[in-house]
């Protein structure tokens, strides 16, 4: 029952969500048509592209029909030959999960959407694998003794690093590790070179990502880890002689990892959508940068269909946090 | 909760003449100013934001040039020299002169649009917190929906389609950040509306406008500016990588971010161009977070 409406919830949030972004690119019909058709443009194409996306319509019939097209009910009006766009989409003119053409990239956008997306899910996985047993293992260390210097020394440094932002922790590291000591390449473009093989060019984002976000979430789990220190059933595991490190280990441990636990599945979602700035920095061709070159260009279809997959990113990293949560603490479960 | 922690719970507080009641003013600032010398994390981090202050204020007699001035004659070599002590940019640009500008468009920026986020989003999560019922609803589930967003993505839509300006930064990051602020200000309105002070004025049938901004929202003001002292640095981080991605202050004038994202390419041979702004906005964030930091400590500690 619980799930059903969270599904529902979860439906309702992407539906409004993915309006008010296709409100916002959308709402002034001419500018479709221009940046559409780009800046040379004769007004008459722009007439049949008008008429042809039929843009006279009121925002939420369009929006209706954008939905068409993404569930494969419509035909995606760009792909008529008329309009002599050229556009061509091997899968077909009707299917599920048609998200239109780029203008940008002049292609499909699911034929660079997924790639985009795999390609940060590399840089996200690995980043991933790296910030989750390190900030458990110094958030532990540090809220075992509330105050201690262990405690004091990794919280400031925590604040210092997720102070710094991507960018510049970026160009730190590449004065240090590409200009003075030529150790590592500046860009990552996921191609190997002779010079440089691919999994040196992941060094310095995955760097960058792990340094940013580690602070944080490690700050997370040093909080749960000093509150459940203080509660009574570790107090009678101490005071009836178990050594300290099994209290830490089979008490503290398993009821501190559960408030962080949602935190840690946020990360998921700040990695995939959130890590433009790494990507843009070290010309990483990546999801991040796809929507940010596509913003910037004024392709509307891809900023659309990039933003509906983040929102749907985010969304299912949410429920899963809260089924996560309920399962990890009975005491929700009840209520 | 950590509120009025400065006059009224710790003893030695009743009888210094912070108890004698709002003309004392002045007296709460001071004492409130002391209160930082007790942790040095906080003296760290005021230090750093007080040195870009003065910077942002005296930028223009602190910069020997104009910011967007081209001195030809570094073109040649743009390296940090006693007629350009931190160097010039790729186009001749003083580098002191363009940081010094270029804290002040930060501190004006960043500040703004944290009050205006505060506004709309303290009058949010207060309006929600006490009223509660369908407001309450309503408000949380707009809140929801822009909340659902990865924060990053909305700035870059909004940006992309208002056109790159101050104004548009300050109204973006009001937009993206009000919802957060108003579920923190509807929690501290929820602990505080069963108090008995608010119920006492309940019955003297004072206005609910009133009961809000009087009586509750004072008393909420402890978290509230650990929080607003946090956001700045988020809200510095934020005018940085819009910068840095192509979305801030339009050329030529400096933003920190922007100087950085011209100048990265030359990173290999000039990489002064790209590490003066990067250390600039790195050491103010630091300085506001630890400020945040240290004033949480401080709020816990009486």
């Amino acid at each position: 029952m619980f799930i059903v409406k969270r599904l529902g919830q979860m439906v309702l949030t992407m539906v409004i969500a993915s309006f008010l972004v296709f409100a916002v690119m959308e709402f002034s019909p001419g500018n479709v048509a221009s940046k559409t058709l780009g800046p040379y443009a004769s007004p008459e194409q722009k007439q049949i592209l008008f008429e042809k996306l039929q843009l006279d319509d009121p925002l939420i019939v369009r929006y209706g029909r954008w939905i068409g097209v993404l569930f494969g009910v419509i035909e995606d009006p760009l792909a008529d030959p008329a309009l002599n766009l050229g556009f061509h989409d091997p899968r077909g003119h009707h299917y599920f999960g048609n998200f239109g053409y780029s203008t940008l990239y002049k292609a499909p956008v699911n034929d660079i959407l997924w790639d985009r997306l795999g390609n940060t899910g590399i840089l996200a996985g690995i980043a991933f694998i790296i910030i989750v047993p390190l900030s458990m293992v110094f958030g532990v260390l540090s809220g075992m003794r509330e105050g201690s210097a262990m405690d004091r020394g990794l919280s400031l440094t925590g604040i210092t690093l997720t102070s710094i932002p991507e960018f510049a922790s970026a160009v730190f590291l590449m004065a240090v590790f590409v200009v003075v000591l030529a150790w590592l390449p500046g860009t990552s473009p996921l191609e190997a070179t002779p010079e440089w093989p691919l999994a040196s060019q992941l060094v310095l984002p995955v760097t960058v990502l792990v340094l940013y976000d580690f602070g944080y979430v490690a700050r997370m789990v040093r909080a749960s880890m000093v509150e459940v220190m203080t509660k009574d059933y570790i107090r009678t595991a101490v005071l009836k002689g178990l050594p300290y490190r099994t209290v830490i280990l089979r008490h503290a441990l398993r009821n501190a990892m559960i408030t962080p636990f949602t935190v840690i599945l946020l990360q998921i979602n700040w990695l995939i959508t959130g890590v433009v700035v790494t990507e843009v920095i070290f010309a990483y061709p990546g999801f991040g940068r796809m929507l940010l070159e596509a913003a910037l260009f004024g392709d509307i279809t891809t900023v659309e269909a990039a933003t509906l997959v983040a929102l749907f990113v985010a969304v299912i990293t949410r429920l899963i946090g809260d089924i996560g949560y309920m399962y990890l603490n009975p005491r929700i479960r009840l209520t | 909760m950590v509120d009025q922690a400065t006059t009224e719970s710790s003893p030695d507080a009743a009888a210094s003449p912070g108890r004698l009641g709002r003309g004392a003013g002045l007296w709460r600032v001071l004492r409130a100013i002391g209160l930082l010398r007790e942790s040095p994390v906080a003296i760290i981090g005021s230090g750093l934001v007080l040195f870009w202050v003065v910077v942002a204020i005296l930028a223009p007699w602190l910069s020997p040039y104009g910011p967007n001035a081209i001195d030809f004659t570094a073109l040649a070599d743009p390296t940090p020299s006693a007629v350009h002590w931190l160097g010039t940019d790729h186009l001749g640009r003083d580098m002191v002169s363009r940081l010094a500008w270029g804290a002040r468009t930060v501190l004006t920026v960043a500040p703004i649009a944290v009050l205006t986020a505060y506004l709309i989003g303290c009058t949010m999560g207060m309006v929600a917190g006490y009223l509660g019922g369908w407001v309450d609803d309503l408000i949380s589930f707009i809140s929801d929906i822009i909340l659902s967003f990865p924060v990053l993505i909305l700035y870059i839509i909004l940006i992309s389609v208002l056109g790159p300006s101050a104004l548009n930064i300050i109204v973006a990051v009001t937009f993206v950040s009000s919802p957060g602020i108003g579920r923190i200000a509807r929690a501290l309105v929820f602990d505080l509306r069963t108090r008995e002070y608010v119920d006492a004025a309940k019955t003297r049938g004072e206005h609910p406008l009133y009961i809000m901004l009087v009586e509750i929202l004072p008393n909420a003001r402890g978290p509230l500016i650990v929080d607003a002292c946090l956001r700045m640095g988020y809200t510095t981080i934020t005018i940085g990588v819009l910068g840095f991605l192509g979305l801030g202050l339009p050329p030529p004038d400096p933003d920190w971010g922007g100087m950085v994202k011209d100048t990265t390419a030359m990173m290999v041979v000039w990489p002064h161009m790209s590490l003066f702004p990067c250390i600039a906005i790195s050491s103010l964030v630091i300085g506001f977070n630890l400020l945040a930091d240290g004033l949480r400590e401080i709020s816990m500690r009486d």
